[in-house]
């Protein structure tokens, strides 16, 4: 066991981060990585909330076949389009790229690494003004005019149509100098400011993925940046790249596209891959099973990422070669993931499993990441991706691999650190109840559309054929319900800050070294640099039923414990 | 609900009616990931419910050691789904390349897609808006589009192809049974626009005699119906009808209703400021300016319409269908209609298109 200085596993001190300056500016210039984390929370939060009430919208369009919200059937296909489109820009690029890095990782980055803050604090602050400057630019998008393209921008629909591109490709494009930043900032940190002891193999797992996603953030958004550019030069000047009536090739620009925007996937996943690595092992109090696997796997998964776009693009008229080698190399992409799974099942085997709210959305995240993987298996095989390409299929795949697990990973972080964020514990019963309404939620909305799909439903439709009702009404109550489960989620957390009882330095028992200094954290951390030890050495701590909280054993009697 | 649900399993619950040969395969290929699927989420599922029920948290237990990592047995669950998806991945490719490599003796049909509605040219140079296909026999399809990417898809065939401007892809098919009434649904796959979920076609399979009764019926309208009809048919079936109403209401495009009245006495104002007015006279007729916007619709735009962009229709609409096009718009007209060579059976404008006769 490594020789913690006295004094982290104390109750909380008179000031922390939270308290340590007041007043307006002492947040918004703040330099303090996990207030600049709190910042995302509530900026991130609010582009849920609008994604999501976007979401509503397309849902409730969807009950009927016919036009459901407006009885000019024209407009009504205009605004249907404009709904699914927004949807599906704001939830992808200011929430779900962000919101595991930005929020989670910013908060325990520097915490689990011992630190003081991250590597460039400047350059942290600066990366939340960029996603403030892209999101005003999505903001001043809904507020002209709207626009129509789908989120993808395909060209030459995206060349030709009167809605706002400009201003919603460069939103996207300071969006991405944000993801680029915080990428930046999270690798240098990682390879500087390791404690003494803290190994490579002895980081946090959550670290290997947020490393993982942060080379994929600097190597494939600069791609995405400048095809957005090119795009914007092809509207406002002319310049014939994607539009074939300027002799572009409308083919390229999804090459370009989906170069930055398939490893744009794996930022989605993999840092929720982290954060259910750790919660798994905190709540089976044991060991992770299989590090070293979990570990290569997220760069396994980082690096065969960038080699796949052309699976999005089976049915263009690319050859049947390309065609051929992109389907392999899709599926070798599968084989970490798989990985991942069965190492999570081996740590929970003989373990002593505490079903809290992290682990129920961990759970979660392996059964609806079990479905969304496993579906991806008929996407990857060249014959049956053909007929299921750009049909509900899909549609539903990607919900449970990006909605589903991603957001469900992001709220066992929430819960996970919630504690440590604010100080407060939440309601255990009404936050455990949410998970459950969330995640039948989850199912109810998106599992009818894999058979609608199989069936031949297509994509991005405003009406459709009868004999899809059913499966859309399934889905619509579906999405109610878990629009129902996450503001009870939301409660959970304002009840937790009001009226939520003090939370102790380490509820959980965990071993990474943000559960060894207070909660709230003071402004700077930790005292002195800790020596970080076997960051899964949960034996270490042992319950303490008084204080509901856990406290470390006798180092002497750690020490002895199991041998492995 | 649930029976509406179970009304539709008549063939299975997972996909549609398999009606060319290649569904088959789709569908053993589809079936099998599903098996394999079913089987690793069960045991995902189970082991995890074991390990909760098993190993819950008691107080006062301290869990027994158990190893952290185990090679032998880490490697076995890399080297199993390694092999499984090699195997999906070979069944997924055979497939494909029976699909990608079109027999010689196939049937040509070239597709031109645009928004929003599909133009098949025949090998004889007839134009239809819907897929007719002789059964039995291999059919290879040609695609491109006049403007944005759109893609043919067809569920009971499961096959799809982009259709891409300024490229021609190629996919081809052999439907198995007839179904010359209801028809299979044709639907574009790849987002297009505001109407890109209408549009929507069938595809007619005959069999062989009926595939040529049908092509010879279709290629000739002249002698078998009025020009007035024949201008109905070609609104209701090249895609007319998603852009300009008949009702007088705007939709995407300037309504027909009265249109024909601003044209031939030159009230029609156009972006640019001027009035059609001013170019109407020798050399330059109502009827040329008629033709000219459906060839060229980018030559001149009505006022109020910049922006919208319409395809054009030459080498789809034939020289001999604008005096019938005209003749329709004649008969939309309140003042003209007297003009349109009504047949005995007068349409006026509210019955004159059969309304979603072409689908």
């Amino acid at each position: 066991m490594s020789a913690v200085a006295p004094g982290y596993a104390a109750p909380a001190p008179a000031e922390n981060y939270l308290t340590a300056a007041r007043g307006v500016l002492s947040w918004l210039l703040t330099l303090d990585h996990k207030r600049i984390a709190l910042l995302y929370l509530a900026a991130i939060l609010a582009s849920f909330l609008l994604g999501g009430v976007f979401a509503l919208l397309i849902r409730t369009e969807l009950i009927t076949p016919g036009p459901t919200l407006m009885a000019d059937a024209t407009k009504n296909r205009d605004f249907y389009n404009q709904m699914f489109t927004l949807h599906g820009a704001v939830m992808t690029f200011m929430f779900i790229i962000p919101a595991i890095p930005a929020i989670i990782g910013n908060f325990t980055l520097p915490l689990m690494l011992g630190a003081r803050d991250v590597a460039f604090p400047r350059l942290n602050l600066a990366s939340f003004y960029c996603w403030v400057g892209g999101g005003v630019f999505f903001v001043l998008v809904l507020l002209t005019g709207g626009l129509d393209t789908g989120w993808t921008f395909y060209t030459p629909y995206s060349t030709e149509t009167t809605t706002r591109v400009i201003p919603a490709t460069l939103g996207a494009f300071i969006l991405g100098f944000s993801s680029i930043l915080t990428g930046v900032n999270f690798i240098a940190s990682i390879h500087m400011l390791r404690p003494p002891g803290m190994t490579w193999f002895r980081m946090p797992l959550l670290l290997w993925a947020l490393y993982a996603t942060s080379i994929i953030q600097i190597l494939a958004t600069p791609v995405l940046a400048i095809t957005l550019l090119l795009l914007i030069a092809e509207r406002a000047l002319g310049v014939g790249i994607f539009d074939p009536k300027l002799g572009g090739d409308p083919i390229l620009y999804q090459h370009f596209f989906w170069f930055y925007s398939h490893p744009a996937v794996y930022i989605m996943i993999l840092p929720a891959m982290g954060v259910v690595s750790e919660v798994i092992a905190t709540f089976s109090r044991k060991h992770i099973f299989g590090y070293r696997f979990i570990a290569a796997s997220s760069i396994a998964i980082a690096l065969l990422g960038f080699l796949v776009w052309g699976h999005h693009m089976f049915s263009s008229g690319q050859s049947g070669m390309a065609n051929a080698i992109f389907s392999l190399l899709t599926f070798s992409v599968s084989i970490p993931s798989a990985i991942k799974v069965f190492n999570w099942l081996a740590t929970m085997y003989r373990g002593s499993i505490w079903l809290k709210t992290p682990m129920l959305y961990a759970l979660g995240f392996i059964l609806l990441f079990g479905i969304g993987g496993l579906t991806g298996l008929f996407l990857g095989a060249l014959a049956t991706d053909i007929h299921l390409h750009d049909t509900y299929f899909v549609f539903a795949h990607f919900h449970y691999v990006m909605m589903g697990s991603t957001l469900f990973a992001f709220l066992a972080a929430m819960h996970y650190w919630w504690p440590k964020m604010f100080g407060r514990m939440y309601s255990e019963f009404w936050a455990a109840s949410a998970a459950v309404l969330v995640f039948l939620g989850q199912n109810f909305t998106f599992f009818p559309l894999f058979v609608a799909g199989a069936r031949g439903m297509p994509r991005r439709y405003a009406e459709y054929k009868p004999e899809f009702a059913v499966y859309h009404q399934i889905s619509s109550l579906g999405s109610y319900l878990m629009a129902i489960g996450l503001f009870l989620v939301l409660a959970v957390w304002i009840h937790s800050l009001l009226r939520g009882r003090r939370a102790p330095a380490n509820p959980w028992g965990a071993n990474t070294l943000e559960w060894h200094c207070a909660s709230p954290p003071p402004h700077d951390n930790f005292a002195t640099t800790p020596a970080a030890g076997d960051p899964y050495d949960v034996e270490a701590w042992e319950y303490d039923p008084q204080t509901e909280s856990f406290v470390q054993r006798d180092p002497a009697v750690a020490t002895a414990g199991p041998a492995r | 609900m649930i029976a509406s649900v179970l009304a539709q399993f008549g063939d299975s619950f997972w996909m549609p009616t398999d009606a060319s040969t290649y569904a088959f395969r789709v569908d053993r290929l589809f079936y099998f990931i599903l098996a394999i699927a079913t089987f690793f989420f069960a045991l995902i599922t189970v082991l995890m419910v074991l390990f909760v029920v098993r190993y819950r948290r008691r107080d006062g237990r301290i869990p027994a050691p158990s190893a952290s990592h185990n090679t032998a047995l880490e490697l076995t669950w890399t080297i199993i789904p390694a092999i499984l998806v090699v195997l999906i991945f070979v069944f997924g490719l055979k497939g494909y390349m029976d699909m990608a490599t079109p027999p010689a003796n196939a049937l040509d049909i070239t597709v031109t897609a645009f928004k929003w509605a599909w133009a098949f040219t025949y090998p004889n140079g007839h134009v239809d808006a819907n897929l007719h296909v002789p059964v039995d026999r291999p059919v290879r399809l040609t695609l491109t589009s006049q403007d944005v990417i759109h893609s043919l898809y067809i569920p009971a065939f499961r096959i799809k192809k982009d259709c891409v401007p300024g490229r021609f892809n190629r996919m081809w098919f052999e439907a198995t049974k007839v179904n010359d009434t209801e028809g299979y649904d044709l639907f574009c796959a790849e987002y297009c626009g505001t109407s890109h979920s209408a549009m929507v076609a069938k595809v007619y399979v005959h069999d062989a005699a009926g595939f040529q009764r049908w092509l010879e019926e279709a290629s000739r309208w002249e002698g078998r119906i009025a020009p007035v009809q024949r201008g109905a048919q070609l609104y209701e079936q090249r895609g007319c009808r998603q852009c300009h109403s008949i009702d007088g209401s705007r939709v995407i495009g300037p309504s027909f209703r009265n249109a024909w009245d601003e044209i031939v006495e030159g009230r029609r104002a156009f972006a640019d400021g001027r009035r059609l007015a001013d170019l109407l006279g020798e050399g330059y007729t109502a009827e040329d300016y008629v033709r000219e916007s459906i060839y060229e619709p980018g030559a001149r735009i009505v006022a109020g319409y910049a922006g919208v962009a319409m395809p054009g229709y030459r080498g789809q609409v034939r020289d001999n269908d604008i005096p019938a096009i005209i003749a329709w718009l004649k008969s939309l007209s309140d003042r003209y209609r007297s003009e349109a060579d009504l047949p005995a059976a007068a349409t006026s404008p509210a019955s004159a298109p059969d309304k979603g006769g072409a689908r």
